[in-house]
């Protein structure tokens, strides 16, 4: 079902009709539309954004994390369309424990936005090349960006000085 | 005898010693014919990274089969320490990520959070933030192009560069009192009036700049070393490139014409008559004379700013973002209050994201701006292009010889602090 702020938006009724039930919510912002879309779906939908849609270019990766409220990710995913000169925000809303599909064969500039947000929020993502983290060492404890990460880290704390 | 171990002549010949091999390498001896095969690291401390970046080279002699770009060393946590600050401290954080272009930096973030608070921008200051721009792009270009010639031998070049980008440097010490890291452009507007006799200045500074540009057009255009070492090296195809996520001179040196100040013009860069350079060679000479080119139109831009400058408030009207002036603060009670917010606690913005794409000398600069209502922002994402950019850099390597390894990485005029944030 296309939830009904999304019937005006001609992108999201076209997907909804190459993929059923992809788009679970929508939003206008400030700056442009965005679309949100189920977890499984993610690598169809993308798919469909590219080739039919005319979305070449895949900006960025990043997540928003809103704990404690649950789903507490937001990956979000900056499309643009460098001939219809438009923009896009996908998103997926996603539980810790949730991993979502890489993107990184539909854009292969998803590989290294995937493993900075693996590293720095702890998503996992299935199907990717080399999911490592990319910013900080391997032996790293915990996930940085995450907002019960404190901002000192674990290790140190400023009691202690 | 046993492999990695050597062998020492014993006084007793009943029993051999064995000691270990203190090398520990362990080298079949069939394997010498085709030992070219190795592994080479370029980097964290190469002088010709620009920084701290580590590149595994994989190497059969002296072609580069692989490359394997490792970043982070210089990852600071920036993101995260604006999680903690409130909208207004966060500038000076933009200005420690692409240190060559800190104006850039400032408006990108000060676009998205003016967006977010839907502050109307005064033309004079919406002007003074483009000229600063562009004079900065050109600061950028020319650090870009002084070390680029100098990693190909020319070492001159990087003389000349340094000369004009003081003088650039200097404006910006004349308008903020800091040289790199101005945090000059701040939410609602500027961070001082424009000093007096600002216009004097700027404009000889740009006819000393026109005449600078001619000058290393002259040193490396016609220089057979350094066309011989750029023509026809690092070009991908245009597909690849876009999947790969480069922009800004490195795609429009590939023939793509994209570029956010055409685009999705902002700071009212629609008023400027200026054009976007590209060429269709797509290799590393090809984003040189994108790169010259762009410094030309932006000296136009600035001249244009220079001669149009209208006149009026160089900040937005607006009491509940922007310090009062000391006189206000000292005389209405009203200022003290919205002075006493501001300093205690910050100002609060509305719910809501942005993602503002700027043109950074680099190429697509996005902010992406969360906010909760609060006075401090909820996630604050920098989509830099350096980072987009260097993730090219495996594929472009692959399959050329190791000297234009160090032209390829020239020619991506990357910024470690802007890759690793």
């Amino acid at each position: 079902m296309l939830p009904e702020a999304a019937a005006q938006n001609p992108t999201a009724v076209e997907l909804e009709k190459a993929v059923p039930g992809a788009v679970v919510d929508f939003k206008t912002n400030l700056d442009g539309p965005a679309l949100f879309v189920s977890g499984q779906s993610i690598v169809q939908v993308a798919k469909h954004l590219r080739d039919a849609a005319g979305f070449d270019r895949l900006s960025a990766i990043t997540a928003v994390d809103w704990w404690p409220r649950e789903p507490r990710f937001e990956i979000v995913y900056m499309l643009h369309s460098t001939n219809k000169n438009a923009r896009l925000r996908v998103i997926v809303r996603a539980k810790e424990s949730d991993a979502i599909e890489s993107v990184s064969r539909i854009w292969r500039s998803a590989n290294w936005c995937e493993r900075e947000v693996f590293d720095l929020f702890g998503v996992q993502f299935f199907n990717h090349p080399n999911l490592e983290r990319i910013m900080l060492p391997a032996d790293w404890e915990g996930y940085p960006l995450r907002k019960d990460y404190p901002i000192h880290g674990y290790k140190y704390s400023y009691q202690d000085e | 005898m046993k492999e990695g171990t050597t062998h020492v002549e014993s006084l007793d010949p009943q029993h051999e010693l064995q000691i270990a091999d203190p090398s520990g390498l362990e080298i079949p001896q069939e394997a010498y014919p085709t030992a070219r095969r190795m592994t080479l690291n370029m980097g964290p401390q190469h002088p010709s990274t620009h920084g701290v970046l580590r590149v595994v080279l994989e190497l059969d002699g002296e072609t580069i089969l692989s490359a394997r770009p490792e970043i982070g060393y210089l990852h600071t946590g920036i993101e995260k320490q604006f999680e903690v600050k409130n909208y207004a401290q966060g500038i000076p954080l933009t200005d420690r990520v692409d240190y060559l272009s800190n104006l850039g930096n400032n408006l990108g973030y000060a676009l998205a959070v003016e967006r977010l608070l839907q502050l109307e921008i005064p033309p004079m200051a919406q002007w003074m933030r483009v000229l600063l721009c562009e004079l900065s792009r050109v600061s950028s270009h020319l650090t870009w192009l002084g070390t680029h010639a100098l990693d190909l031998g020319a070492m001159s070049v990087y003389f000349y560069c340094f000369r004009e980008r003081e003088e650039i440097l200097k404006i910006f010490e004349m308008f903020s009192g800091q040289r790199m890291m101005t945090s000059y452009i701040r939410i609602g507007g500027l961070a001082l009036e424009p000093p007096r006799g600002w216009q004097k200045v700027v404009g000889n500074v740009i006819g000393r700049l026109a005449k600078g540009i001619d000058e290393y057009h002259n040193l490396l255009s016609g220089n057979p070393i350094f066309v011989d070492r750029t023509k026809g090296v690092g070009g991908l195809p245009v597909e690849v490139l876009l999947d790969l996520g480069v922009t800004g001179p490195m795609l429009r040196a590939a023939g793509v014409n994209n570029d956010a100040r055409k685009d999705e013009p902002y700071s009212s860069y629609e008023k400027f008559d200026f054009e976007v350079p590209t060429r269709t060679e797509n290799d590393v000479y090809a984003r040189y004379e994108v790169r010259m080119e762009e410094m030309r139109q932006s000296l136009r831009i600035v001249k244009q700013a220079l001669d149009g400058m209208p006149p009026g408030a160089w900040r937005a009207d607006a009491p509940h973002v922007l310090l009062p002036d000391r006189e206000k603060m000292k005389t209405q009670m009203e200022s003290l209050i919205y002075h006493f917010k501001i300093v205690t606690e910050g100002f609060r913005v509305p719910e809501g994201s942005v993602y503002q794409i700027t043109e950074s000398p680099r190429g697509e600069l996005g902010f992406y701006v969360v906010s909760d209502g609060t006075a401090k922002p909820h996630r604050v994402f920098m989509r830099t292009p350096s980072f987009g950019n260097l993730q090219a850099l495996g594929a472009m390597l692959e399959g050329v010889p190791i000297a234009d390894s160090i032209a390829i990485m020239g020619s991506m005029d990357f910024v470690l602090g802007d890759v690793d944030r």
